[in-house]
């Protein structure tokens, strides 16, 4: 088992993991953690394809480093105007529950 | 010479992984808050001061020596820091 | 036989058990800080696959920044005392979850475990743009992100800036134009302000080297242009600085500056060297530098008035 192989498993795992929190967890804070979560994994899994990837006397393909580099600003980005749009909703429902059943989904059928 | 530079470098890493552990024993074993963050600054401080003079022999030239230098007076300043904030947040919320 | 395969596998599990932790915390604070954690230890392993360019990158921005966002986002939702209710779903329904999770866990450890040998790999032409006509470039990924994959990097910077754009749209009407709420209401305390006035010069200083060593060295501009944002939003959370308002041009004008300067540089490359994004060879290096510098300066407006968030109230005093 080698450094590479094992960071693929970690990152496998914690696709998994995010995967699970994104479903099980109710509030969407939480769920924007767990999609981190998926992120990180999908970018570990293409770092090991970078560095199985060696060649041209790098260590490293630095192609897909980049390109990782890249995506983890743009996720911040992502997850930045997630946040804002969970508090637009707080502020305009007063409560940031997803589902149309739960109490907030509920009080604002009653107020109509 | 070396083997003098070799053998600080066992002695000050050795014992500042020592504080390391003696700090996460104390994290975790601790009652409260407050003696948790006693033992987390102790290790941090101490600990991370400890292993950077050990690696000072082991640095390829003065500006990298520096550097590890002020890593740990960053860590220092930003653990004291935060050290102080926890703590005044503790007794906040104990008042 | 080498301690290093033994200390790689307390590494990832160490990895595992904290994101399992900050999966199963109770309270979303814990959790954030977990996250937080997490993302130091994932620098780490990226160190070990020989990415230490990425690592700063996950440490700055996955562990830091993205840990001030949720932080600061958990403290305005509990601010407004929204109603954070919505029930956890039913047994059933976990039970489906974990079991669908551990199968795609395992079909992508699969995949992992049975990709090609040889990999195939982009490393020779990377090697060619850092190498060639003239750009003299020692870290080849600064090379893939400025020469080799120039259109992905300034699409990239666009997305960043349009983020913030939708961000701010979010806010109310009558707000536009105003200033975010500060990160933090309260008056801050005693040692945060000493910290800020500390950390923040010496903080961007390193940032600044983080960017110049980055043409030869791990670094660049996302990184030292990260560390420059985390500075200035420690400055912001001491309340030494406040946000700026949304309307003022000199902010606009930083948003843009990276994308805009790339785009022209990019446009003047087909008549200097005869094709889109193609640095001419006696000052590749030189111009590369002077994209970077738009790029840095904008990474590090855009991130915290990212995690600033839309312009505040407009019925507020």
């Amino acid at each position: 088992m080698n450094a590479s192989l094992l960071a693929g498993l970690v990152g496998a795992a914690l696709v998994g993991l995010g995967l699970y929190g994104l479903i099980a967890h109710p509030h969407p804070l939480r769920k924007l953690l767990a999609f981190n979560l998926v992120g990180s994994g999908v970018f570990l899994v293409f770092g090991v394809v970078a560095r199985r990837g060696a060649a041209a006397g790098y260590a490293f393909d630095p192609v897909p480093q980049a390109m990782v580099i890249t995506g983890i600003v743009v996720a911040f980005a992502a997850s930045a105007l997630a946040v804002a749009l969970i508090l637009r909703l707080a502020v305009a429902s007063g409560g940031v529950s997803l589902d149309p059943q739960g109490p907030a989904g509920r009080d604002a059928g009653e107020m109509e | 010479m070396s083997f003098l530079a070799d053998l600080v470098s066992l002695a000050a890493i050795g014992a500042g992984v020592f504080f390391f552990i003696a700090g996460t024993v104390g994290l975790l074993r601790f009652p409260d808050s407050l003696t948790r963050l006693h033992a987390l600054s102790k290790a941090d401080n101490l600990g991370l001061g400890l292993i950077v003079l050990g690696l000072i022999p082991r640095a390829e030239n003065p500006l990298a020596a520096f550097k590890l230098v002020v890593v740990w007076a960053l860590v220092l300043l930003s653990g004291a820091s935060t050290a102080q904030l926890i703590g005044r947040a503790l007794r906040r919320g104990r008042e | 036989m080498s301690v290093l395969p033994l200390l790689d596998v307390g590494l990832a599990l160490l990895v595992v058990a904290v994101a399992t932790w900050t999966m199963a915390a109770r309270d979303l604070f814990a959790s954030v800080l977990g996250y937080v954690a997490y993302g130091l230890l994932l620098a780490l392993v990226w160190v070990r696959l020989h990415a230490p360019d990425i690592g700063l990158t996950e440490a700055a921005v996955g562990g830091g920044v993205t840990g001030v966002l949720l932080v600061t986002a958990g403290k305005r939702l509990d601010a407004l005392k929204a109603a954070t209710s919505g029930a956890a779903p039913r047994l059933r329904v976990k039970i489906l979850a974990g079991a669908l999770s551990a199968l795609v866990a395992g079909a992508l450890a699969f995949v992992v475990a049975s990709l090609p040998t040889p990999a195939p790999s982009l490393a020779p032409q990377a090697a060619a743009a850092a190498a060639g006509p003239g750009a003299g470039l020692g870290n080849p990924i600064t090379a893939v992100l400025i020469s080799y994959r120039a259109f992905d990097t300034m699409l990239e910077k666009i997305v960043l800036a349009l983020a913030v754009l939708g961000i701010w749209s979010v806010g109310a009407d009558a707000a536009w134009g105003g200033a975010p709420a500060p990160l933090r209401k309260a008056r801050p305390d005693g040692a945060m302000v000493l910290l800020a006035q500390i950390l923040a010069p010496i903080g961007a200083l390193i940032g600044v080297h983080i960017f110049w060593v980055g043409a030869d060295a791990p670094g660049g501009a996302f990184q030292g242009g990260a560390l420059l944002a985390a500075m200035w939003m420690v400055a912001m959370m001491a309340r030494l600085v406040e946000a700026p308002r949304i309307g003022s041009r000199a902010l606009r004008l930083a948003l843009i500056s990276g994308p805009a300067v790339f785009l022209a540089v990019g446009l003047a490359g087909i008549a200097m060297a005869g094709s889109f994004f193609a640095f001419p060879p006696a000052f590749a290096k030189a111009l590369i530098l002077f994209i970077e510098t738009f790029m840095v300066l904008s990474v590090a407006v855009a991130l915290p008035m990212m995690v600033a968030g839309p312009p505040e109230g407009g019925q507020e005093p």
